[in-house]
């Protein structure tokens, strides 16, 4: 059974269709790309994997279980909003994390951080918005999960940033674990993927190892991209 | 060294063909242990598992062994990298041949140009230069994917 199962899968928001009966397998063990421009459906998929929404119809699975509580225990999820408390420093934000979820590694979280030179009483509100994007990525990554859901992790920073960030993802993530990263910048993500996702006004209109797209189009998965979603 | 990935072409393939130019000019010397998967996914910023892909596929060709014990080492058979050598070398050559024909010459005045230039470079007492460029002096043909 896929860790990642979504069946006939449709979020509307009164009129406008999110999510259009969607089905979509994804296996552990790989990174997978969740890419599409703004308004494609990537977040409200990622949100319905963490029931921060709820199906109008069909059905998503995370290994096995429907999104709730139990489901939360094995998903690290990274929001693309600012998401935890501002006025804590790192220590503390460790403690909250630590608090939260069991499979938060506090070992791992600190070695990262002590990367970043952060001063200890810095907090988050302080920081440059480079830095708490860093901060709040290896917080989801100090989690030894299941499934990591990464809603638009490099998008606003600069390119050093995003370097940084990627080469996180790639030395934490565990290797029989699923990690989805959505984005519409595919050039910076392309060289880490396994397969991609492209999703379009609330379809899937693709789903390839990303080896395979640029086998059979000769191109990179972001020049394909641009052809697919051309405006 | 950088790693640097062109378009089209599949990224395992062209971390095949950028891994036996190194193994070739000795950046990873014959006989010696060869770098983890994971870490050297994180040097090219690519994937573990397109990583792993591309060193399974430099194995079924001979040029790393797994080792029960110590990891992975780099072949240290001569004859194989000699093969190599002459290998990544034909595709030079066929460049070389590709471009000097669009030019309007025919193969056997390619073949004596080549002899003539290697003739005054001898007289002149030059020493060819090690690198053409910073490339690692990949093959046109073989960066834009066609003839590997």
């Amino acid at each position: 059974m896929s860790i990642f199962a979504c069946q006939n899968l449709t979020k509307r928001y009164g009129k406008l269709t999110a999510l259009d009966n969607i089905d979509l397998e994804l296996e552990s063990g790989r990174i997978v790309g969740l890419l599409g421009p703004n308004g494609s459906g990537k977040t409200t998929l990622i949100k319905l994997a963490n029931r921060l929404l709820q199906p109008t119809s069909g059905s998503i699975l995370i290994d096995g279980k429907a999104p709730g509580v139990e489901s939360k225990k094995n998903i690290a999820y990274l929001p693309d909003k600012e998401y935890l408390p501002d006025w804590m420093n790192t220590r503390q934000l460790m403690h909250f994390y630590g608090d939260f979820y069991e499979d938060f590694d506090p070992q791992r979280a600190t070695v990262m951080l002590a990367s970043l030179d952060i001063p200890s009483d810095m907090v988050l509100k302080k920081m440059s918005k480079g830095t708490k994007e860093k901060v709040q990525l290896i917080l989801t990554m100090s989690r030894r999960a299941k499934v990591y859901l990464l809603d638009e992790p490099i998008a606003g920073v600069d390119p050093a940033a995003r370097d940084y960030i990627l080469r996180t993802i790639i030395q934490n993530y565990e290797e029989n674990s699923l990690v989805l990263i959505s984005t519409h910048l595919i050039a910076d993500v392309e060289s880490v993927l396994d397969e991609a996702v492209f999703l379009k006004q609330g379809h899937i209109v693709l789903h390839k190892p990303a080896d395979e797209i640029r086998t059979e189009t000769g191109k990179s998965v972001d020049e394909y991209f641009r052809e697919v979603f051309r405006c | 060294m950088e790693w640097e990935f062109k378009s089209g072409a599949p990224i395992y393939q062209q971390i095949v063909l950028a891994v036996k130019f190194r193994i070739a000019n000795g950046t990873y010397p014959p006989g010696s242990k060869f770098p983890a998967v994971r870490e050297l996914a994180l040097e090219a910023g690519v994937n573990p598992n397109t990583m792993q892909r591309a060193l399974a596929e430099l194995e079924r060709e001979g040029l790393l062994m797994t080792v029960r014990t110590s990891g992975r080492l780099v072949t240290g058979n001569e004859e194989r990298l000699r093969m190599l050598r002459m290998e990544l070398g034909n595709s030079f050559i066929g460049d070389m041949f590709v471009n000097l024909r669009r030019l309007g010459l025919s193969d056997e005045e390619i073949v004596e140009a080549v002899r003539s230039w290697r003739q005054e470079a001898a007289d002149r007492g030059k020493s060819l230069p090690d690198e053409i460029d910073g490339q690692a002096g990949t093959p046109a043909s073989v960066k834009e994917g066609q003839n590997i």
